[in-house]
């Protein structure tokens, strides 16, 4: 075993604890108010009160700062290192934004406050619609869905009330087949069944598959563009028509937006829904896997079917300022997707963040995105290109997808493997096993907020794995060696699965 | 450049130099002059840092918050303390700044939060199995009504209208993508009662619905309840306040199958309804139908322990349309702040902070109702929010009431007439650990004065 | 199971799964080579006795840690014994998939179906 200098220390690499079973009885971190009114027996019959409290942990406020600091040094995360995961747009997450949305007049206003004693919260959140509306080129936006899933359910669902509103009664959604797993899901969701469309030689739709597959029970295309093979579809223009001649919507996938703020709409490519992932493009913070927000933007068509509530802008009156409102009153609305309005502590850090970049910004986000990845990708062309060649293509937007599946054969080392041994080196892997199209698939986005020097040493930790897997690859097949934890056993995990601490 | 990205024209020659390109328009090529963009996006030219600050700082000085008024508003979300570890913790980069965990070997912080947050979901649910949270509350529910489907393949869902509004419209909406049909069942005097439940229920049932402590802040007689959606061979789905599982039984303990809710309460900002989580804990047999990520515990190649997201085929990166749910995350950030918050609270605490509300529910409630024009809704016991009557007219008189509250600082809860026809009169009224005695005294003269004087105008508009 | 192996008594199907027959009663199960490529199985859930399967259809689904398969049967029936002890050690479909491993046991509709599968050649050599 060769492990690198460095790696976890002793601490990282303590038995893991958790805080169930740290503490003692009695401890506590929490004071009570007094009981400052007269106290009253039995006001919850017996059969209604807990018989025995939650077992719930018992610590004093320094442990459990500990314990959850400790555990913290037991992750990695995207302000200490490279994290190129592909699709996942990780990049950087400006700390203005953690301090505007904890600002007390944004964190603790009530989603139930009378609109007007709320009207910072409406108009931040009505210029964020028309932002928003004009990044996508379309003219409606709904804040409320939570996460691009829930967005795209938004979508579906508004798609099957169009048509319902039309007297027709549609069955089936199509999607390519490097499509991320949530199209399909959410489609099964929304009713209708899903059909899949090939890619052609380019990784792009296959056009002759899909007019082939669109007929009158077509309710919808979902189509990522660029897609997750890091490509924009140059038939785009003929897809969109072959979609709309069929009488369907064409849903966007937003992922991939940071590819191409500035250059191109979502609405001037002829879709009719677009869903804003703003923990990728617009920095929400990922935290570990949520929260985010999936805002979608429609058509003209579209719009009487947007969630309700929507934020609507008021003329000014007795000569004022102009007003803002929530408006419940849609009667062709889906309804809601969730309770009030949507994350709006996540609606205050996309602002700020546009408020920071202007169109100008914006432009150069999707410009540096794209230069880092064409970047990255030249370079491991040249260094490895043989071992892990890029999937379709030439070049790329913000991500690429190469395939292990050469190394795999030369070497003796799959893509999780290397992906393990990158832990060593310090860095994220990025994604791998996805797009399932591509066999050993190694999925690439360095984001416009990397360094040079970054994407370089990147490139040098690849090499000098591959070197070392063409003289030795079981270092890699049996890494990682200086995370705080090696290979985990998944298996057998998922076979006796324990997702709860017995107490 | 803006300060986010860091290529210097030097940089980019040399970049454009490797890639082979003349320049970085040339890299998008791909995009057909079609659909390309003319001219630019419309938006204002960026701002420095401090500028977009006093622009935020502005707007929040728009809004009156919970700093800035006395709440007693809450149907739904709660205007609790939160501890001051917790911002510390949730803004520490290593939880804040991560992707889900997909490399288990460099995210065991995250994966043990997970494991010990579902646990103590699990403890206060009373239900052997919980996920690692969804988005919030009513989406959850929404969830739950899903995996109920999954379960017994059955349509029709039956609620009652003490689930909360926003709860049961989600329902309605997700129901009509995944092909069931929702049945309403009215309160009687603020409960829901067997007998129009048992008069709603048939084989063609898959789950009922109900709400602990309901919207009104009643507690429900969930056992009863349970049996009688037993009976028919439907699930019991119950949607709780977490916060007041200290002093009610546990869900679990009383016949529910699936116990969801909003978890805001629990160590979370209200930030205007969101970001906030939702949870999900279920009976042992429904783990492999349950939506979303699921934290387990394993040992890693040298036999340490260790932990991973665990039952993965569930999900829809692997069974896509055939998936349990078609979300990608846990709410991870804010589940952290509710377990940290559970911790903080503890084995006594929890119970503490629920035997405080009870009370001061009850004295408020008796307070307030002893106000001329004020009734009670009903007598049923009810922790941290009740309802009141206010003989004042109708909804537009009790909109006129709270004004006449917020005028004098106090915010003076919810008008149950914005979603209940039922109700039209109706004010409901939420007690957290934050409201004193004092401020429900304070409140009592304050509505007391509010009451007053719209009976006073209704008085002379029905002598003239 | 370290080695690959298709024992020479049983009929394949080509989609990697082997019955064997007993008068009208036949085993069901999948091959060394499916599971070899599903990698370790970490669940099974058997479909109820009573059943009737199709040939060619799927009847159960087994799943690894990143994948979920479905089983096709090679003959139509109805399932009249299933594996229970799989649910318990789903492995054994790794380490005896002719043996412990078996999945379902199936009273056939239509014997005469057997002439459709393959014998151990003919599947072996469509693996290659």
């Amino acid at each position: 075993m060769s492990a690198l200098e460095g790696g976890a220390t002793a601490q990282q690499r303590e038995r893991a604890t958790t805080i169930f079973e740290k503490g003692a009885p009695g401890r506590r971190a929490f004071s009570a108010p007094a009981l400052d009114v007269p106290h009253v027996d039995d006001l919850i019959p017996a059969r209604l009160r807990r018989a025995a409290p939650p077992r719930l942990p018992e610590a004093s406020e320094p442990e459990i700062v500990r314990h959850y600091v400790n555990l913290s040094k037991r992750n990695f995360d995207l302000d200490s290192s490279f994290y190129p995961l592909g699709s996942c747009t990780m990049k950087h997450n400006p700390r203005l934004h953690e301090r505007v949305a904890g600002l007390p007049g944004h964190a603790r206003l009530h989603p139930l406050q009378d609109p007007k004693r709320a009207q910072g919260a409406l108009e931040l959140m009505f210029n964020l619609q028309q932002a928003l509306g004009e990044i996508a080129g379309l003219p409606h936006v709904s804040l409320q869905p939570s996460a691009g899933s829930h967005g795209e359910l938004a979508g579906v669902l508004a798609t099957r009330a169009y048509h319902a509103d039309r007297g027709e009664q549609r069955t089936t959604v199509l999607t390519p087949e490097s499509a991320h797993g949530t199209n399909p899901a959410t489609v099964t969701m929304a009713g209708y069944e899903t059909v899949k469309v090939k890619l052609d030689a380019a990784g792009g739709v296959d056009v002759d598959d899909l007019r082939a597959k669109a007929d009158e029970h077509t309710a919808c295309l979902m189509l990522t563009n660029p897609s997750t093979l890091g490509i924009f579809d140059p038939n785009i223009e003929e897809i969109a028509a072959i979609v709309h001649a069929v009488g369907a919507t064409l849903y966007y996938d937003g992922a991939n937006l940071n590819a191409i703020m500035g250059y191109a709409r979502p609405g001037d490519m002829g879709f009719d829904i677009v869903h804003f992932n703003l923990h990728k493009t617009f920095t929400q913070p990922h935290g570990g896997g949520g929260p985010g927000a999936g805002p979608i933007a429609v058509s003209e068509r579209m719009e009487p079917y947007l969630p309700r509530p929507q934020v609507v802008r008021k003329p000014p009156a007795n000569g004022g300022g102009p007003t803002f409102d929530l408006d419940h009153d849609r009667p062709k609305s889906i309804g809601k997707l969730r309770g009030f309005q949507g994350n709006y502590g996540v609606f205050v850090r996309t602002y700020a963040y546009i408020l920071s970049l202007g169109a100008e910004g914006l432009k150069e986000i999707s410009e540096i995105a794209v230069l880092n990845a064409n970047y990255l990708l030249a370079r491991l062309r040249a260094e490895v290109g043989d071992l892990l060649p890029l999937a379709f293509g030439e070049r790329c937007m913000h991500e690429f997808v190469l395939s292990g599946a050469p190394m795999r054969k030369q070497l003796g080392i799959r893509t999780l493997d290397l992906a393990k041994r990158l832990l060593d080196h310090g860095m994220h892997p990025p994604t791998v096993y996805f797009p399932l199209v591509v066999d050993e698939a190694l999925l690439i986005e360095p984001t416009e907020t990397e360094t040079r020097e970054t994407l370089d040493e990147f490139v040098d930790a690849i090499v000098a794995i591959v070197r070392e897997a063409a003289q030795d690859p079981e270092i890699a097949r049996n890494a990682p060696y200086t995370t705080p934890v090696r290979r985990l056993d998944e298996a057998g995990a998922a076979k006796r699965p324990r997702v709860r601490q017995a107490l | 450049m803006s300060g986010y990205t860091a290529a210097t024209p030097q940089d980019i020659a040399l970049m454009l130099d490797v890639i082979g390109v003349d320049s970085i328009e040339q890299l998008f090529d791909g995009i057909p002059p079609g659909v390309r963009l003319d001219g630019e996006i419309d938006l204002a030219p960026g701002l420095p840092e401090q500028a977009v600050y006093a622009e935020l700082r502005r707007l929040a000085a728009r809004n009156v918050s919970t700093e800035d008024e006395v709440c007693f508003l809450g149907a739904g979300m709660y205007d609790h303390y939160v501890p001051s570890i917790i911002d510390m913790l949730m803004s520490r980069s290593e939880f804040l700044t991560p992707y889900t965990p997909y490399q288990p070997e460099v995210s065991q912080g995250g994966l043990q939060v997970m494991f010990e947050y579902q646990t103590a979901i699990s403890e206060l649910t009373g239900l052997p199995v919980s996920n690692a949270s969804l988005y919030e509350g009513p989406s959850a529910v929404g969830a739950a009504a899903y995996l109920a489907k999954l379960a017994n393949k059955r349509k029709r869902i039956v609620v009652s209208r003490g689930v909360h509004p926003h709860s049961r419209e989600t329902l309605h909406t997700l129901a009509t993508g995944y092909g069931m049909t929702v049945d309403e069942i009215a309160l009687t005097d603020g409960l829901t009662d067997l007998d129009p439940l048992r008069a709603a229920l048939g084989d063609d049932v898959s789950a009922v619905i109900i709400q602990q402590p309901n919207f009104l802040g009643t507690i429900e007689e969930v056992q009863a309840l349970s049996d009688a959606a037993h009976e028919v061979g439907a699930l019991m789905i119950c949607a709780a306040d977490p916060l007041t599982l200290g002093v009610i039984e546990a869900p679990g303990a009383q016949g529910v199958d699936v116990c969801v809710g909003e978890g805001q309460t629990l160590g979370n900002r209200l930030d205007f309804g969101g970001p906030s989580f939702g949870f999900f804990a279920a009976a042992e047999k429904h783990l492999r139908s349950m939506p979303g990520r699921i934290a387990g515990e394993t040992t890693d190649a040298d036999s340490r322990r260790g932990f991973v997201l665990t039952l993965q085929t569930r999900e829809q990166h692997i069974r896509r349309e055939k998936a349990t749910s078609n979300i990608c995350t846990s709410q991870a950030l804010n589940a952290l702040g509710g377990v940290v918050y559970l911790s903080w609270l503890g084995r006594q605490g929890i119970v503490e902070i629920g035997e405080l509300m009870l009370q001061r529910t009850h004295y408020a409630r008796e307070t307030l109702s002893a106000i001329d024009g004020v009734q009670k809704l009903h007598d049923w016991p009810v922790v941290r929010e009740f309802a009141l009557r206010l003989d004042v007219g109708g909804p537009d008189e009790v909109q006129r009431v709270l004004e006449r509250c917020a005028a004098a600082g106090i915010n003076a809860g919810y008008a149950l007439g914005r979603s209940y026809d039922e109700y039209p009169d109706g004010l409901l009224v939420a007690i957290t650990e934050q409201r004193s005695r004092a401020d429900i005294d304070r409140f009592a003269i304050v509505l007391a004065n509010a009451v007053a004087a719209e009976r006073a105008l209704l008085a002379s508009e029905v002598a003239a | 199971m370290a080695e690959a192996s298709y024992p020479d008594e049983l009929r394949y199907h080509p989609e990697h799964d082997w019955a064997k027959v007993d008068d009208a009663i036949a085993t069901f199960g999948i091959t060394w080579f499916a599971q070899d490529a599903l990698g370790e199985v970490v669940f099974f859930e058997p479909p109820q006795v009573g059943t009737s399967v199709t040939a060619n259809d799927y009847y159960a689904e087994v799943e690894s840690v990143k994948a979920v398969s479905e089983v096709i049967a090679p003959l139509s029936g109805e399932i009249v014994e299933v594996n229970l002890g799989l649910s318990e050690t789903p492995e054994a479909i790794n380490e005896d998939p002719y043996g412990e491993g078996w999945m379902v046991k199936v009273k056939l509709s239509d014997p005469s179906e057997l002439d459709t599968l393959l014998d151990r050649d003919t599947y072996v050599g469509g693996l290659e």
